[in-house]
C-alpha cells in the first residue's frame, strides 16, 4: 500500500509507545498549541540549562498518530542536545517536511526523525507532524526572549 | 433525460455518467469513492456546460453597460435568480447572491451590528431598521449543533454589541432539546439562528417547533440551510423562517456562490453589508442611499457564470426530483448506520435511525485517530471528511475530539458503503485497534 511510506514501521511504534510523554518539572517555558483543522492539542515544556542545552522536553495532548509520533522522536531527537543542534534538527525537520517529497533527508541531522520523510508526500499531514516542534520552537523562543528580558 | 427506473427509485448507475470527475482514478489506482458531498458536491456536466456557454457566448459585467452583451448576461443572471427562488418556493426579489453561506449568514449579523451602531450614534437607523438593533440585555440564541459559519458570525456580533449569546442545548441521541429550547427563548431573545440539518450528526431539526418558541417571543429566525436544500425539498414559505441561507456549491452547483433568502420587506429593512458600486441609489461626495434588495446586498459586479452555473443544477435536481434524492440518501444512510454500527469500537455520533435524519454519517473508532482512519480509507479511493468539519463544539459537547465523517448523496452508491465499512474494518487492522 502508498500509505506505508507514511505509515513508518517506527512511527507506528512511537505512536503506540510514545517516549518522554506526560508533563514534568521544572521548566523555562510552557506553550499550547492547536492544529485548528482538526482539533489536534499538545502543550510542551522545554527546560533549557544556562548552558544552553536542551535538559528536557515534556508533553501531553492528543492527536493522530503522526502528531503523536512526531512529539515523542522530537523528545528522543533534542533532549541533550545544545540548543544551536536542536535547532538545526529543527531546520533539517522542517526542510523535509515542506519538501512535498523531493528533500532528500540528511540521516546523520535527523536521526529517526527520517521516519517521517513520506508524510512530505501528504500535504494535508505536514501539519499533524509539525505541531509539537513549532511548540518546542515557541517555547525555546520564548525562554530566550524572557532571559534577554531579564538580562536588559 | 431518465435518470429513474420503473420503481420511481434513481437510476444511479445512469446519473452518474453526468459527473466526469467519478469516472477517475485516485490513490493506487483506486477508483474514487465520494463520500464527501458534505463538504462539497461534484458537479454534473450541465452545470459545466452551463457555465462554460454563458463565457463563450454571453460574458459581459452585469447590471452595467447598454450593449448586447451586458443584456444578455443581465437576463442570464436575473433569470438564473429566478429560476433558484423556484427552486426554494420563493419570487426572484427574495434571492440575495453571496459568495457564500458564509457570508450570508455574515450579512445578517452585520446588519444586526450596523443597525445597532447607528443608532447609538443617533444617526438614524430608521423605523425599518429598528428590527435589527440590539439593545442591553438582548439575547441571540443558537443551538449545539451550529458549523462556526452560524456561530463565530453571532459570538462576533455579540462582542460588538453586548449582546448576549445563549445556546440551545442537544439531547445524549443528537436531537434538539426541547426543554433546553424552552428555557433559552425568552423575551430577550432577538434572534434564533440555528441549522436545518447538522452537517456532522445528520440531525435534521424540528423547525416549526423552533419557529413557534421564537414567534411567541417576537425573535427574528434565521436558518442555515446548507445541508438541506441541496437533499430535500425546502419551501421557504412552509418553513415560516425570515433568513435562510445555503450555499451553490454543495448542491451541484460552482462554488463563489451561495445564497440568502429573506421577504423582500425584510431584506430593504436591513441595513447594507457590503458598499460600493451596484448597491447604491445615489452617491454625493458625503452620503449616499442604496438600492432596494437584492441589488442593495450586491456590491461589485457579481459572479454571473456561477448564478446560471447554479440554476442549471437546481434544474437538475429537479429533474432528477428531490423526493427521490432524499429517499436514495436515506436507503443509503440506513445502509451505513446498519454496516458501521455493527463494527466493534465503533461509536456513530448522532442518531441511529433515519428518522428526521439526512445523509451525514460521523464517527469515531476506539484508538484510532480520525486522521489515520481517514488517510486509510484515502489509500482505498475512498474520500471522506475527518476532523471536527467547522463544529468544534459540538464535538466537545460529544466528547469527541474529532471524527470521521461520511456523507452521501445522489450518485452514491451501495457499494461505496460497502467499500466504506471495509475500509474502516482494515483501518482497525492497520492500526492493531482492539
Amino acid at each position: 500500500m502508498e500509505v506505508d511510506s507514511l505509515y513508518q514501521e517506527l512511527i507506528l511504534d512511537h505512536y503506540k509507545r510514545p517516549h518522554g510523554r506526560g508533563l514534568r518539572e521544572p521548566f523555562g517555558a510552557e506553550v499550547h498549541h492547536v492544529n485548528p483543522t482538526c482539533g489536534d492539542e499538545i502543550t510542551l515544556r522545554v527546560d533549557l540549562s544556562d548552558d544552553d542545552v536542551v535538559r528536557d522536553v515534556s508533553y501531553d495532548g492528543q492527536g493522530c498518530s503522526i502528531s503523536q509520533a512526531s512529539a515523542s522522536i522530537l523528545y528522543e531527537q533534542v533532549v541533550g542536545q545544545s540548543r544551536k543542534d536542536a535547532e538545526g534538527i529543527l531546520a533539517a525537520f522542517l526542510e523535509l517536511m515542506h519538501g512535498r517529497g523531493q528533500v532528500e533527508p540528511n540521516e546523520e541531522i535527523l536521526g529517526d526523525a527520517i521516519a517521517f520523510a513520506g508524510v512530505a508526500k501528504y500535504p494535508a499531514r505536514v501539519k499533524c507532524a509539525l505541531l509539537s516542534w513549532l511548540a518546542w520552537e515557541d517555547a525555546v523562543l520564548r525562554i530566550r526572549a524572557e532571559r534577554n528580558g531579564s538580562n536588559g | 433525460m431518465s435518470l429513474t427506473v420503473a420503481d420511481g427509485r434513481l437510476d444511479v448507475s445512469s446519473l452518474r455518467h453526468d459527473f466526469p470527475i467519478l469516472g477517475r482514478t485516485v490513490r493506487n489506482g483506486n477508483p474514487l469513492v465520494y463520500l464527501d458531498s458534505g463538504a462539497t458536491s461534484q458537479k454534473p456536466v450541465q452545470v459545466l456546460d452551463a457555465e462554460r456557454e454563458f463565457y463563450e457566448k454571453h460574458n459581459a459585467a452585469v447590471h452595467r453597460g447598454a450593449h448586447l452583451l451586458a443584456e444578455e448576461a443581465t437576463d442570464a443572471y436575473e433569470a438564473s435568480r429566478s429560476t433558484i427562488a423556484a427552486f426554494i418556493g420563493a419570487s426572484a426579489d427574495e434571492i440575495v447572491f453571496t459568495k457564500n453561506a458564509t457570508e450570508a449568514l455574515n450579512l445578517v449579523a452585520f446588519a444586526f451590528g450596523t443597525a445597532t451602531a447607528l443608532w447609538e450614534h443617533g444617526s438614524g437607523p430608521g423605523p425599518d431598521e429598528d428590527r435589527f438593533v440590539l439593545r442591553p440585555g438582548d439575547e441571540i440564541a443558537v443551538t449545539e449543533f451550529e458549523h462556526h459559519a452560524n456561530l463565530v458570525p453571532w459570538q462576533e456580533l455579540c462582542r460588538r454589541t453586548g449582546a448576549v449569546l445563549r445556546v440551545i442545548t442537544i439531547t445524549e441521541g443528537g436531537r434538539l432539546d426541547s426543554a433546553s429550547l424552552a428555557a433559552v427563548i425568552c423575551e430577550r431573545t432577538r434572534v434564533v439562528a440555528f441549522t436545518h440539518q447538522s452537517n456532522v450528526l445528520g440531525t435534521v431539526l424540528p423547525v416549526d417547533q423552533v419557529v413557534a418558541a421564537a414567534r411567541a417571543v417576537g425573535a427574528l429566525v434565521v436558518l442555515d440551510a446548507c445541508q438541506s436544500v441541496p437533499h430535500q425539498k425546502v419551501n421557504v414559505a412552509e418553513l415560516g423562517v425570515d433568513l435562510l441561507a445555503f450555499s451553490g456549491h454543495k448542491m451541484l452547483g460552482p462554488t463563489g456562490i451561495g445564497v440568502l433568502w429573506g421577504r423582500n420587506s425584510l431584506l430593504n429593512s436591513m441595513p447594507p453589508f457590503l458598499t460600493g458600486g451596484s448597491m447604491i441609489e445615489t452617491v454625493w461626495q458625503y452620503e449616499s442611499t442604496f438600492a432596494m434588495a437584492p441589488q442593495r446586498f450586491e456590491a461589485g459586479v457579481p459572479m454571473a457564470a456561477q448564478a446560471v452555473g447554479l440554476a442549471a443544477a437546481c434544474d437538475y435536481l429537479e429533474s432528477v426530483g428531490l423526493d427521490r434524492i432524499t429517499n436514495h440518501e436515506q436507503e443509503l444512510t440506513a445502509l451505513a448506520l446498519a454496516e458501521l454500527g455493527a463494527i466493534p469500537g465503533l461509536r456513530v455520533l448522532g442518531p441511529t435511525d433515519t428518522d428526521a435524519r439526512g445523509g451525514a454519517v460521523a464517527f469515531t473508532v476506539d484508538g484510532i485517530h480520525p486522521h489515520d482512519v481517514g488517510q486509510l480509507l484515502d489509500d482505498r479511493g475512498i474520500a471522506v471528511r475527518v476532523g471536527h468539519h467547522c463544529a468544534w463544539p459540538l464535538h466537545r459537547r460529544l466528547d469527541a475530539v474529532a471524527s470521521t465523517r461520511a456523507s452521501f448523496y445522489l450518485y452514491n452508491e451501495a457499494s461505496e458503503v460497502h467499500a466504506l465499512a471495509d475500509g474502516v474494518r482494515a483501518a482497525i487492522k492497520y492500526f492493531g485497534a482492539s
